[in-house]
Formats: C-alpha cells, structure tokens, sequence
C-alpha cells in the first residue's frame, strides 16, 4: 500500500525510534552517549540522533517517498541509565549496512558523528562504542602486515619490543638527529621513532632525515647483530607528498614507517596502509588530536572507537596509552581497547567499557605502543599490562640516561628482558618488581643508575575520563 | 664528567655481538633454564631447537635440530635434546623456541647455549 505525502514536521520518534526492532548480524550497531536539552524526552531526542546520523532531516520532504525509507533508516531501539550520571543516557542505534560505502571508515564517520553533533536538542553527544559486522570488517584492507608478520620481519620473539622517541622534538639537525637515533639502536632499543610533528621542516629536510637515520640503523645492525628500525614520520601536507616520502623510505630500505591518522587524515591512512601491505613495509600510527575527540566523558568519540576505526584503516602499531605514565588513560578502558587492537573477537564488558560483541575474523591486529613518561621502574608495570604483543616506548627515560642514549637504552632491555624471564618464571611483576630490577641492576651499571635517577618520578593526577560507573 | 660511563660497543669488539632475547642478561643458570622450558611447555607450545654458526646468527634461518619436539611437555626430554645440540655443535649458538601453531609464529625464543660472538 503506498504512502501519501504530508508535508511538515513530524516527531522523530514516530519514524526512528523502534524498541521492538531486533538488530541483524549485519547492522553497524552504535552506543551513544546523549546529554539532551531539559525537557526533551529520552527517546525523542534518541530517535533524533538515529535520524541525523543516518537519512533523516528536520522536515518530511516528498523525495522520501521514492524510496524504501524504512529500510534504510537508521533505527534507535534501546535506552539505557548511565551509571553514576543523570544528566546523560546511553542510546543503541542499528544501521542497515547498505547505508555505507564498503571499505570506508570515512564514510561511515561522516554519518556516525557527522552533522548530528551540532544537533541543537542536544547539550552533548558522545559516540561510545561501534560493533562492526564481520560483512563490513571484509570489506576492510586492515593492518599491513600484522603482529606475527612483524616479528618475524624485525626477528623479536617472546617479549616486547623497545621503542624510543628522538628528544627534543623538533629543532634538531639531521645529522645530529642521526646520531641520537644511532645511539639509542646500539644500546638495546628495537626502534627509534621520529616525533609526530617531525615532518619536514626547515632545520631537519625529510630527506636528509632519512638518509642519515638508516646510516644509523645499518650501524647498529653491524654492531649489534640485531635488527633495527626507526618510525620514519610520512605525514606529509598532501597525500601525494606522503606517498614520495614513504616511496623514498622503501627505496633506502627502512622497515618502518609512520603516519598520524587523525590529522593526516583518515583517507591518507587507508591509502597508505594499503600501499604499505603491497609493498611489505610496517606502519606505525601515532594518534595526534585524539584526546581532542576523546577526553571530554560528555561529547566526542571514545576512544575505543577511534582504535577500532585504525584497525580497519589500517596500522601496525598504535599508541594506547601507558595507564603509568605521564598521559590520560584510566587502567580497566585501556585494557579494553588494548584488547580490541589485538584479539580476533572480543566480548561485550561493560567492566572495561565494551558495548559489543566484536568479531575481526581474519583480520590481523594491532601492537599496542604504550609511550610518554615511563621510565624503568614503570617497566614491570608495563610488561604486566601489556604482555609481549606491544612496543614499550621510553623518550625521556632513555634519551635522558646520565651517561646518555645507547646506556638509557641499554638499561631499559636489560630491565624488559629481566621482567620478562622472571614473568616466565612465575614470578608476580608488579609486587616483586623492585627485587627483579636490583637483581638485574647487579649485572648492568647502566640500569643501576637509571633506577637511581629516576627512582621518585611518579604522575598521580586524576584520569578525566573515567568509566561509567556508579560511584554515588 | 668522570662520573660518565662510556658505553662499551664497537664493530671491532665481538662482545657487542647480541642475539635477541635475554642476550642482554647472564647466560641463564640450570634452573633459570628449567623454568624458562617449563614455560614454554605450559604455554602448550612446541618446542624446537635450532643452531648456528655465531657469523651466520642475523639470517632467519638457523639450522633445525631434527624436528620441532611436538606435543613434548617433559623438560627432562628437552634439556637433554639442548645438551645433545650443543654437545654436536659446542661452538654454536643453539637458541630453543617456543612454536605456537595458533598466532603461527614463535612465542618464544631464547639462546642456550652461547657460542663465541665474532
């Protein structure tokens, strides 16, 4: 039977708002948290964000009728309490997957937190969570090459790997930057990383960068007899000068290369995981803007959404957090989204803030880099939370060693290979951390007086962003 | 500046010469080795040992010793393989690894016996 046009506006909860509807296998389901304007009822304003973030808007038109809208709207079927806060709710919207581009996490943000988020009936808005179907996530390129295949590239087996960012961040010259990376390599470190915002600037040319930093790799690699990387920075102002910069990084031999994928943006970084998958190179991510979009517990996108939106974007590596040091990032939420980077399939757990089940399928993971402020006593800490799939990466903790980079780096392998054979042992990290570092400090000057220098830092502020629990 | 340690690595010194995992701590006691066999046995890994020349050590191949001891779980079994490497091949590295069938990649991978760093 066929409808009859009535032009006007109608209430959005006649159309977008469904409690009976049972999402399918195949829907993009989304967990908003809403924050509505006094007096607006919950599932009015719910249906409001189903409609704006799919094919709605705020008047009946009549091209609605030439179409099966019914099909395609995005429905609101579920209204939660959050726990511990009145003045926001929890609502469940199911998309039909018809309504994104296959393979485009850009098209399914543009919808998701598009246009909605200016929504006036709203005080706030923030995107928790995604469940991406399985349909969708093979339509997806994903990480370039994955944990197992990295390890087998760089030969690290059996424990973390070591990471350090070249300090100060910018100003330095290439060849001195060279030399700070050479230092740390043939200390220990499995990785040097270039800074995020070292991109190519007038003190420090790409080019030259790159040039004097694989000098630096291949030293170390004779020297040590290890293999080595350095995250060679790409992002670049346009995707065609990404795309020269790491063309150049293959050419000279680097394993690794990087890229920031939220400033970047998000189509550069699915364009250049793919050439990077096809051109057997490793991709770090680094995460630059994200505490714009995920900090505020109100409005934004959470985090874990941003995690789940790189791994289908595609990415080797991608900074998480260190729950430890200096930077936000509260213990339970962390291990939530260090799981969706990794695992093939991961429960809903409201503990750790996980609204969907999540299956990857074949799709391989992601390597957690937990980095910024940690230093060697966090290290059993470190290894305790994130396990052997992640980078353990120490700037200041390396870099600002006493005797210098290649003894800063050498305390912190002596210092993760201890925890390690001692986590291998059975022994319990986190309480006989301090016994395991100065029995491996009796072998290694290096790590003592790093456990000296550093012995009272300690950053105890507050995480902001908590999870939702009720705490009244 | 005298209190500053030089950093002692060079091309020319062979004691620079590390080979991943724990090569950068003492050679692991008996027991220590036990403990690190145990577990990988408890992990449900397969254990599998491998040798090398020290010059050969940065390639991905080292050479396998027989096969790769699936489904073994005793340490006895496979300290006693170790020592059968090492004793056909006392100047190698031999390194014993942990193959997990599941990731398809190793879990673990440690040397042994160390042979002399060129």
């Amino acid at each position: 039977m066929a409808k009859n046009y009535s032009a006007g506006v109608k209430e959005y909860r006649e159309t977008y708002w469904m409690p009976d509807y049972t999402p399918k296998d195949t829907d993009i389901l989304a967990c908003f948290k809403i924050t509505p304007q006094a007096g607006v009822p919950r599932e009015e304003v719910a249906a409001a964000v189903a409609a704006e973030s799919s094919t709605g808007t705020w008047t009946t038109v009549w091209t609605d009728l030439l179409t099966d809208l019914d099909y395609y709207k995005g429905r609101a079927y579920a209204i939660e309490d959050v726990p511990g806060d009145d003045t926001c709710f929890y609502a469940f919207v199911a998309y039909p997957i018809d309504l994104f581009e296959e393979g485009s996490v850009v098209n399914v943000l543009t919808s998701l937190v598009g246009n909605v988020f200016g929504f006036k009936a709203l005080r706030a808005l923030r995107l928790e969570d995604i469940r991406f179907p399985i349909a969708y996530v093979m339509t997806c390129n994903g990480p370039p090459q994955g944990i197992q295949v990295e390890r087998d590239i760089m030969n690290k087996y059996g424990r973390p790997l070591l990471g350090c960012t070249i300090k100060p961040k910018l100003g330095l010259s290439a060849k001195n930057y060279g030399r700070a990376c050479y230092e740390g390599l043939r200390g220990g470190l499995d990785f040097t990383k270039d800074d995020e915002n070292v991109n190519s600037q007038p003190f420090m040319r790409w080019r030259h960068r790159f040039d004097f930093v694989m000098e630096a790799i291949h030293k170390a690699e004779a020297e040590t007899g290890e293999r080595k990387g350095h995250y060679l920075n790409v992002t670049a102002p346009t995707s065609d000068e990404m795309m020269r910069r790491a063309e150049y990084a293959k050419e000279i031999g680097a394993p690794i290369i990087m890229h920031d994928y939220l400033t970047g943006g998000l189509s550069a970084n699915t364009q250049l995981a793919q050439w990077c998958q096809n051109n057997g190179m490793l991709l770090h991510i680094h995460r630059a803007m994200h505490a714009v979009l995920d900090r505020n517990p109100h409005h934004g996108i959470h985090f874990r959404v941003l995690t789940k939106i790189l791994r289908l974007s595609g990415g080797d590596h991608l900074h998480s957090g260190t729950v430890v040091g200096k930077l936000e990032g509260d213990r339970e939420a962390t291990l939530g989204w260090i799981d969706i980077m990794r695992d093939s399939f991961i429960k809903e757990d409201r503990s750790r803030g996980i609204f969907f089940d999540q299956d990857w399928g074949s799709m391989p993971g992601v390597i957690p880099v937990a980095s910024g402020g940690i230093h060697v006593w966090h290290m059993p800490a470190l290894v305790n939370i994130f396990g052997d799939d992640s980078v353990l990466q120490f700037g200041g903790g390396t870099l600002g060693h006493p005797w210098g980079n290649a003894a800063g780096a050498a305390a912190n392998r002596v210092a993760v290979e201890a925890c390690v054979e001692a986590r291998n042992s059975g022994r319990e990290l986190e309480k006989e951390g301090k016994d395991i570092l100065t029995n491996a400090a009796k072998s290694s000057p290096e790590l003592k007086i790093a456990m000296e220098t550093w012995k009272e830092i300690k950053f105890e502020f507050d995480t902001v962003d908590k999870l939702d629990v009720a705490h009244k | 500046m005298s209190d500053v340690q030089d950093y002692k690595s060079s091309l020319s010194n062979a004691d620079s010469r590390k080979f991943e995992t724990f090569s950068y701590l003492p050679a692991l006691d008996a027991d220590q080795t036990r403990k690190q066999i145990q577990y990988i046995v408890n992990k449900g890994w397969n254990p599998s040992i491998e040798h090398t020349e020290p010059a050969n050590a940065f390639g991905n191949y080292w050479y396998m010793w027989k096969l790769p001891m699936f489904g073994e779980t005793s340490v006895d079994a496979i300290l006693a393989e170790l020592n059968n490497c090492h004793a056909a091949h006392p100047n190698n590295h031999v390194r014993l690894l942990g193959l997990d069938n599941y990731a398809q990649c190793a879990g673990a991978s440690m040397v042994i016996f160390r042979g002399k760093t060129v």
